[in-house]
């Protein structure tokens, strides 16, 4: 069998992939993404490449994957249906595939009132589950959006997802995650996992409906670098579900940061053995460089 | 209805000039808004003389938008135009462009905000319900329309990023998907969710002129 991606082949040889965030830089310094991809390398499967992450302007994500190929690394590039049209998304997709990029996260995207222009216009023109079977149509079927056909070789990319276990209506998730998977996702990145009781009733919930041998689930781990970022995410980041019980422990804690690590690390054993999670995604805000330490710790390091 | 608001007053002066000025308003929406009805007229005409701006007259139009019922209304204030330097409309955006269309040689200024197609909810409330897509999608979404009232305009779910059924970039503003879910399950509904909603037809919503 032939794979798009190796991060498709690894994960459909059953081994547990890691996959990592690098943000691009708010600049047009190719050396700043290298720098952070030097930190990096080795220490997971593919490097998810933001597309202007929370509405901020930065290098875009498609250059900033073609960088990373350059240096023999393997990129997810985010795409995110906020700074464009199907225009424009289904021209990237094309151009992304012809630099050779093969792997593909779908994102609705997050709202520009959050970013650095809050005056934007949100192009919103199609949603994160009719990208992913825009792309889908446009690899298996040959066609655009339109109807119109492919005319010179379809985009061979393996097409993943977000998805938050810790959404609300909790109730409706699963059922959310089943449609990604009816348009097209092969692979999916959760919102990071603090709460581990109740990412576990969502896996349940997947494995009861068996969409575990449907998709590969990748569970997302940010470690917490201090108390105000431990703040941050349980009060100010919508989506995110820190339990007292881990807030605690930060503000407790005498080294901040050494008790984030250890909090992530705990995750990372805990998900591992966790039936149905295929891997993580390690998604370290100004951090990166703890990466390396931290999965080597989780005994992922040998696997790569 | 069409929902308005004032532009604030600082900003109306600095395009009035020096007048005289006509001001027109409307029966309609912007009565309805508080915007551009009678008592808003006069309390304009009252700031602008307070500012030594002198104002010829005023008329509350039935409504601003209404091209020959505009001309008929206006013609007993010929007088009064003619001294006028400008004329400032305290109507919808349509209203504004009604009166230019007969008035194009003069400064014609719009005095309010056109904010968006919505209902009284309250009294002095609104809430916007419709973005004039040009193809109506609500029976699919049990009548609420994510279109309209949703921030990203999603049409297959929540974006995830709502709490609490609020909206993720406002606690005051409902998460509309969070009403359709619950809608749908409350009726034994929610299998309709799992039918992928095609990306939207926007050209419908280029529709320039309809006749009937």
């Amino acid at each position: 069998m032939s794979y798009r991606s190796s991060l498709e082949m690894i994960l459909s040889e059953g081994r547990f992939v890691v996959t990592a965030e690098i943000g691009p830089p708010k600049g047009s310094d190719a050396k700043k993404i290298r720098d952070k991809a030097e930190i990096v390398r080795g220490s997971a499967d593919a490097f998810n490449i933001t597309d202007n992450q929370t509405a901020v302007v930065r290098m875009s994500s498609l250059a900033g994957c073609v960088i990373l190929l350059s240096m023999k690394m393997e990129p997810i590039m985010q795409m995110t249906c906020r700074d464009r049209n199907r225009i424009g998304l289904q021209s990237d997709v094309l151009g992304a595939a012809a630099l050779g990029v093969r792997n593909i996260l779908c994102l609705t995207g997050d709202h520009q009132s959050f970013g650095n222009h809050p005056a934007a216009k949100g192009v919103f023109d199609v949603d994160s589950i009719q990208l992913l079977q825009i792309i889908k149509n446009m690899r298996d079927a040959g066609i655009f959006q339109s109807g119109d056909a492919l005319l010179a070789e379809r985009p061979s990319v393996f097409l993943g997802t977000a998805a938050n276990p810790y959404a609300d209506p909790f109730d409706a998730q699963v059922d959310r995650l089943r449609k990604k998977i009816d348009a097209g996702a092969e692979f999916i990145q959760t919102q990071s996992v603090y709460n581990l009781e109740k990412f576990s009733r969502w896996m349940d919930d997947i494995r009861s409906q068996g969409l575990d041998k449907k998709v590969h689930i990748l569970a997302g781990v940010t470690p917490l670098k201090s108390i105000r970022m431990a703040e941050r995410m349980k009060f100010h980041v919508p989506g995110t579900d820190v339990p007292d019980v881990v807030y605690q422990r930060m503000k407790n804690a005498v080294d901040p940061e050494k008790e984030g690590y250890a909090i992530a690390l705990e995750t990372i054993r805990e998900l591992k053995v966790l039936s149905g999670v295929h891997g993580i995604h390690i998604t370290a805000l100004f951090w990166e460089e703890i990466i390396p330490a931290l999965v080597k710790d989780a005994g992922l390091f040998n696997q790569i | 209805m069409i929902i308005t608001k004032q532009k604030k007053f600082d900003e109306i002066l600095r395009c009035i000039g020096d007048g005289p000025i006509f001001l027109i308003g409307c029966s309609e929406c912007a009565t309805l808004c508080h915007t551009g009805g009678t008592d808003e007229l006069l309390a304009m005409k009252e700031a602008l003389e307070k500012k030594s701006i002198p104002v010829s007259g005023y008329i509350v139009l039935e409504p601003a938008c209404h091209l020959n019922n505009n001309k008929r209304m206006l013609k007993g204030y010929t007088k009064e135009l003619e001294r006028s330097e400008k004329i400032l409309v305290l109507a919808c955006g349509n209203g504004v462009q009604t009166v230019v269309e007969l008035f194009s040689e003069k400064g014609v200024i719009a005095g309010a905000d056109t904010l968006f197609l919505g209902e009284i909810s309250r009294l002095n409330e609104f809430d916007k319900r419709c973005m004039l897509c040009g193809e109506c999608l609500l029976d699919n979404f049990e009548g609420f329309c994510p279109v309209a009232r949703c921030p990203k305009s999603m049409l297959n779910g929540p974006c995830g990023g709502s709490s609490a059924g609020k909206c993720e970039i406002s606690s005051e503003m409902e998460c509309i998907w969070d009403r359709i879910y619950q809608e749908l399950k409350n009726k034994g509904k929610l299998q309709v969710l799992d039918v992928i909603q095609k990306p939207k037809d926007w050209s419908k919503a280029v529709e320039m002129k309809r006749r009937v």
